[in-house]
């Protein structure tokens, strides 16, 4: 026999290093992670830094162009923009920041679940999800907030709930695949329970599609917060937001595009850096399809 | 001897590692194949074998490169062609013959357009001719009604049938040479014997050179006229097939040799323990040496040449004059027997298991319909610490009939039990914690069977959680017990199955079975996805643990020498329903069922002396009869209609061996008493 090795770490710390060493090796993923903590660490340390308080309105100076002491200038209100922007994050991820998790979980389980009893319930019930896809997510959205309110406190199981379903038919998608595979019958064959099989068997192989899928839905759902606040459905004045402060500055576009331009750059380099991000988990992962080697 | 038509001179191939360096997988290698040779390459998983026979096409996996060294086919430098030429050499003058040919069939393509676009692409005959050619060409590889075949879609065609149409899509261009990358790996033994009996005659008719890919050293003999073996990467021995197969003058070939298990041997092959080393892991010395049982101190310290030998055949080994201490066969150990008789292992009775759901209508309208039992009245008793071997074709039922008894599958009738008497639940959901814990499942595969995400501990806990709720150190302990019962070290449990090799993960699976400390342990084909020699090490080591252990196991196996080397009863399965059963003895010698007999025929031994008899044909039968004897369309000896119409009875002979048929045994034993391999024996 040969000499046995010593033996290896297989901790998931491990695992989870290993998989983070990837991600930042390539270069999607070191800009895209880059991107994402930056604007992490902004939005925990912005009310710290910012020059102006974000309320103080200044008749003297609405919509100037910049300059040294307005670096994005003044909106319609003469507030400044810069410290607008710099805070204008903070709600859209503390909301999406807490639906995302809620909605892989419900979604993910949810999925794991028909995909593992099959049959004629997982079908209807996929059925049911289509439905639900197949109408626009935004008018969903409205009804409901419509109804309930606008306050955090509805966003965050509304987003959570609408954004969880597509995570089903993913989440489904990719049990199947391991469902029939020897490990899961022989737990079935040993006699553990249902929720033991989704737990040790199939929760760990899904996991990695999962995070991916959330990556993607996170941006997704600030893309969603973004719009609501756009059509003024999520955060109410003066708290500043990036849909909101892209809503207001849309009248003076034409001749004062800074008010539009700083908080559009700020949302976009946001969820280009999850993109990339989730991009990057994919191939480190090795559930990216089109990379696929040929074996 | 004229120039050869596929001529590799000394070519190196490697890939780089992960910390930078060249990791060779194939190391200096010599190959020259002539006009109308038929050249065999054997080898463990990972020899290198098929990157060699893919290089003579000029082709390396992806992350290969060539180091050194040129491979050319009728003097053109293979890897120096455009992409051009390479596309008009492949396929048209060489031809390959992939493993799978299930998986290299276009699936939304007809046969017939496949054969067509083969035809087109690497042959001259004139479009119109182009279907009556391919028709012409599905005949030469027998296939029954070649122009319903031209019709069909790849998945309506069974593996057999498949390997047929590639090897009639290879034809197309009239090839010179022929490459073939396990061709039969995977096919049942009477269409293995068909395939392999149709490439010889078509070789020889043809003229072609035949590469041969294959662990199979019963296929190699059939229809090789020479043999490379290989072994981490480099040739060890280059010779004749007699002088390969009879008198290897290799240690390894030796040891490859012996762990076979034979039909006429009822012991079991031996081991060739430990692994190969990994690419680039062979030190100063001979690759071999760390499992060679004739290493001295001159093999670690210095690499063998390979040297011509006065037979005639290439040898890379300082002492090939000693190889003959190495027994061929016969060092075997003795099967284990500890069958007691007090009490029932395992009782089947009238059992019936249909994959047919009765419809939703038929449901509403309360209907009775008549549903396809696919395994149908089936009576088997198992003693205690009895092995019983279940053999058949693929589509015979073994593997349902082990999920109906494991409860994966409910069966449509019958009844299950298990010592203790009470007949077990019909789905596992609904059974005892005892009865669960009594039964244990070994799957094929154990890349399949254990999950990748686990660790060899979090594997082993679950059942010794589940059915001792073991904990903390008593668990730990027991896990480490329970892997050096398997042969394998406490080191082991932080390890994933990724970093295990094939014979290691399946001595995971069965410690895992194991742990329950079960009264039945299932086996379901638990050595045909390992190399031979790891299949004898672990045939070897099921044999240890049913002698300390007292287990009984049901062991399904389409091998047939495999399941003789364990089985004390043997039960032969066809269409779902028994053919003959009894002592291994008797089923592996006349008088046999028809059906037995016919397998028995088409087993091919590692000896180029002896062929396979082809007594049936090798036609896939979709479903049973709906009366009389299941065998009856392809049996070699029926007797008319009553074959047709009557379920036959059970013929009883000696020591409670049966067989199903209208022949009486004596008549049996008086037709088949000419033309068996036991007698020869």
């Amino acid at each position: 026999m040969n000499v046995t090795t010593a033996p290896q770490q297989n901790t998931r710390l491990n695992r989870i290093l290993t998989v983070l060493r990837d991600v930042v090796s390539r270069p999607s993923g070191a800009i895209g992670l880059s991107l994402v903590v930056f604007h992490v660490v902004l939005a925990l340390v912005s009310p710290l830094i910012v020059p102006y308080d974000y309320k103080a309105m200044n008749s003297a100076m609405m919509l100037t162009g910049p300059e040294t002491a307005h670096w994005l200038g003044t909106d319609h209100l003469g507030r400044d923009v810069f410290t607008r922007v710099l805070l204008g994050g903070r709600e859209a991820l503390l909301v999406t920041g807490i639906a995302t998790p809620i909605a892989v979980s419900w979604g993910g389980f949810a999925g794991i679940f028909f995909g593992l009893i099959g049959g004629r319930v997982d079908e209807v019930l996929m059925r049911v999800v289509d439905a639900f896809l197949s109408l626009p997510w935004i008018l969903k959205m409205l009804v409901l907030i419509v109804t309930f309110g606008t306050g955090i406190e509805v966003l965050i199981p509304t987003l959570a709930f609408f954004y969880g379903i597509p995570v089903i038919r993913i989440a489904r998608a990719a049990t199947h695949d391991v469902v029939a595979r020897d490990f899961v019958a022989a737990s079935r064959a040993r006699g553990h329970g249902r929720m033991t099989i989704i737990r040790r068997e199939l929760l760990p192989n899904v996991l990695d599609t999962l995070m991916v899928e959330g990556a993607m839905r996170w941006s997704w759902m600030l893309l969603a917060f973004s719009s609501l606040s756009f059509l003024g459905f999520g955060v109410s004045p003066p708290t500043p937001d990036w849909g909101l402060m892209i809503a207001d500055a849309r009248g003076f576009m034409s001749f004062a595009p800074w008010g539009v331009l700083g908080p559009v750059i700020a949302l976009s380099s946001l969820i280009i850096g999850i993109n990339l991000t989730a991009d990057a988990l994919a191939k480190a992962l090795g559930i990216d399809r089109a990379q696929k080697a040929p074996v | 001897m004229s120039t050869p038509l596929i001529d590799i001179r000394n070519i190196s191939v490697g890939f780089t590692g992960k910390s930078g360096e060249t990791l060779p997988v194939l190391r200096n290698i010599d190959l020259r194949v002539g006009e109308g040779e038929s050249i065999g390459i054997v080898g463990e998983s990972g020899s290198g074998k098929s990157t060699l026979a893919l290089a003579a096409m000029g082709y390396l996996k992806r992350g290969l490169r060539l180091l050194n060294g040129a491979v050319a086919f009728q003097g053109q430098d293979m890897f120096a062609q455009s992409r051009r030429e390479l596309e008009h050499i492949r396929g048209g003058e060489l031809a390959l013959i992939p493993q799978n040919s299930g998986q290299s069939l276009t699936p939304t393509l007809r046969i017939g357009a496949q054969l067509i676009e083969a035809l087109r692409l690497h042959s001259d005959v004139p479009d119109a001719k182009h279907i009556a050619k391919a028709v012409e060409l599905l005949g030469q590889v027998r296939l029954p009604d070649p122009d319903a075949i031209m019709t069909r879609f790849p998945h309506e065609l069974s593996g057999g049938q498949q390997q047929r149409v590639a090897i009639a899509m290879a034809l197309a261009g009239e090839p010179h040479a022929l490459l073939l990358d396990e061709p039969t790996t995977g096919l049942d033994v009477t269409t293995q014997a068909h395939i392999l009996e149709l490439l010889r005659d078509i070789a020889r008719a043809r003229g072609m050179a035949m590469v041969y890919v294959s662990h199979d050293l019963g296929a190699i003999a059939r229809v090789c006229d020479h043999v490379v073996v290989m072994y981490a990467g480099e040739v060890v021995l280059q010779g004749t097939t007699r002088q390969v197969l009879t008198a290897p003058v290799h240690p390894y070939a030796r040891g490859l040799l012996a762990s076979i298990p034979k039909l006429s041997d009822p012991r079991l092959p031996v081991a060739l323990d430990g692994t190969p080393p990994a690419p680039g892991g062979a030190g100063a010395g001979c690759a071999f040496v760390d499992r060679c049982a004739l290493a001295q101190d001159r093999c670690r310290s210095a690499r063998p040449e390979l040297t011509p030998q006065p037979g005639g055949e290439a040898v890379r080994c300082f002492f090939p004059e000693q190889a003959d201490q190495i027994s061929l066969a016969g060092a075997g150990a003795e099967p284990a027997k500890v069958a007691a008789a007090d009490e029932p292992a395992l009782r089947l009775e009238d059992l019936s298991i249909s994959y047919s759901q009765p419809g939703v209508f038929d449901k509403i309208l309360r209907r009775e319909t008549a549903r396809v039992m696919t395994v149908d009245g089936i009576e088997i008793t198992v003693e205690k610490g009895e092995t019983l071997g279940l053999v058949g074709e693929s589509g015979s039922g073994k593997s349902t009939i082990l999920k109906a008894v494991a409860g994966l599958l409910p069966p449509a009738g019958g009844q299950i039990s298990v010592s203790g008497g009470a007949p077990l639940a019909r789905e596992v959901e609904y059974r005892s914690a005892d009865h669960l814990r009594k039964v244990q499942l070994i799957f094929q595969n154990p890349d399949d069977s254990l999950n990748p995400r686990h660790t060899i501990a979090e594997i082993l806990e679950q059942p010794l959680k589940l059915y001792f709720g073991l904990s903390g150190d008593a668990l730990y302990q027991r896990s480490a017990e329970i892997l050096e019962r398997v042969r394998l070290g406490a080191h082991y449990l932080d390890r994933l199955p990724s970093q295990l090799s094939g014979g290691e993960k399946q001595r995971v699976a069965i410690a895992r079975a194991f742990a329950a400390e079960p009264e039945l342990v299932l086996c379901d084909e638990v050595t045909s996805a390992l190399d031979v020699s790891v299949q004898a090490a672990v045939l070897d080591l099921l044999n240890e643990l049913k002698a300390t252990q007292g287990t009984t196991y049901v062991f399904v196996s389409h091998d047939l020498a495999v399941v003789r080397a364990l089985s004390d009863r043997v039960a032969v399965l066809y269409q779902g329903r028994l053919c003959e059963i009894g002592p291994s003895a008797s089923v592996y010698s006349t008088p046999s069922h028809p059906y037995t007999e016919v397998l028995l025929d088409a087993v091919l031994e590692p000896d180029p002396d002896t062929a396979p008899t082809l007594s049936a044909d090798d036609v896939v039968e979709l479903s049973p009869p709906a009366c009389g004897c299941p065998f009856q369309r392809r049996c070699p000896r029926k007797i008319g209609a009553i074959c047709d119409t009557d379920t036959p009875p059970w013929q009883q002979g000696e020591d409670g061996h049966a067989i199903r048929c209208h022949h009486a045994v004596a008549d049996l034993s008086r037709l088949q008493g000419v033309q068996t391999k036991e007698q020869v024996s």
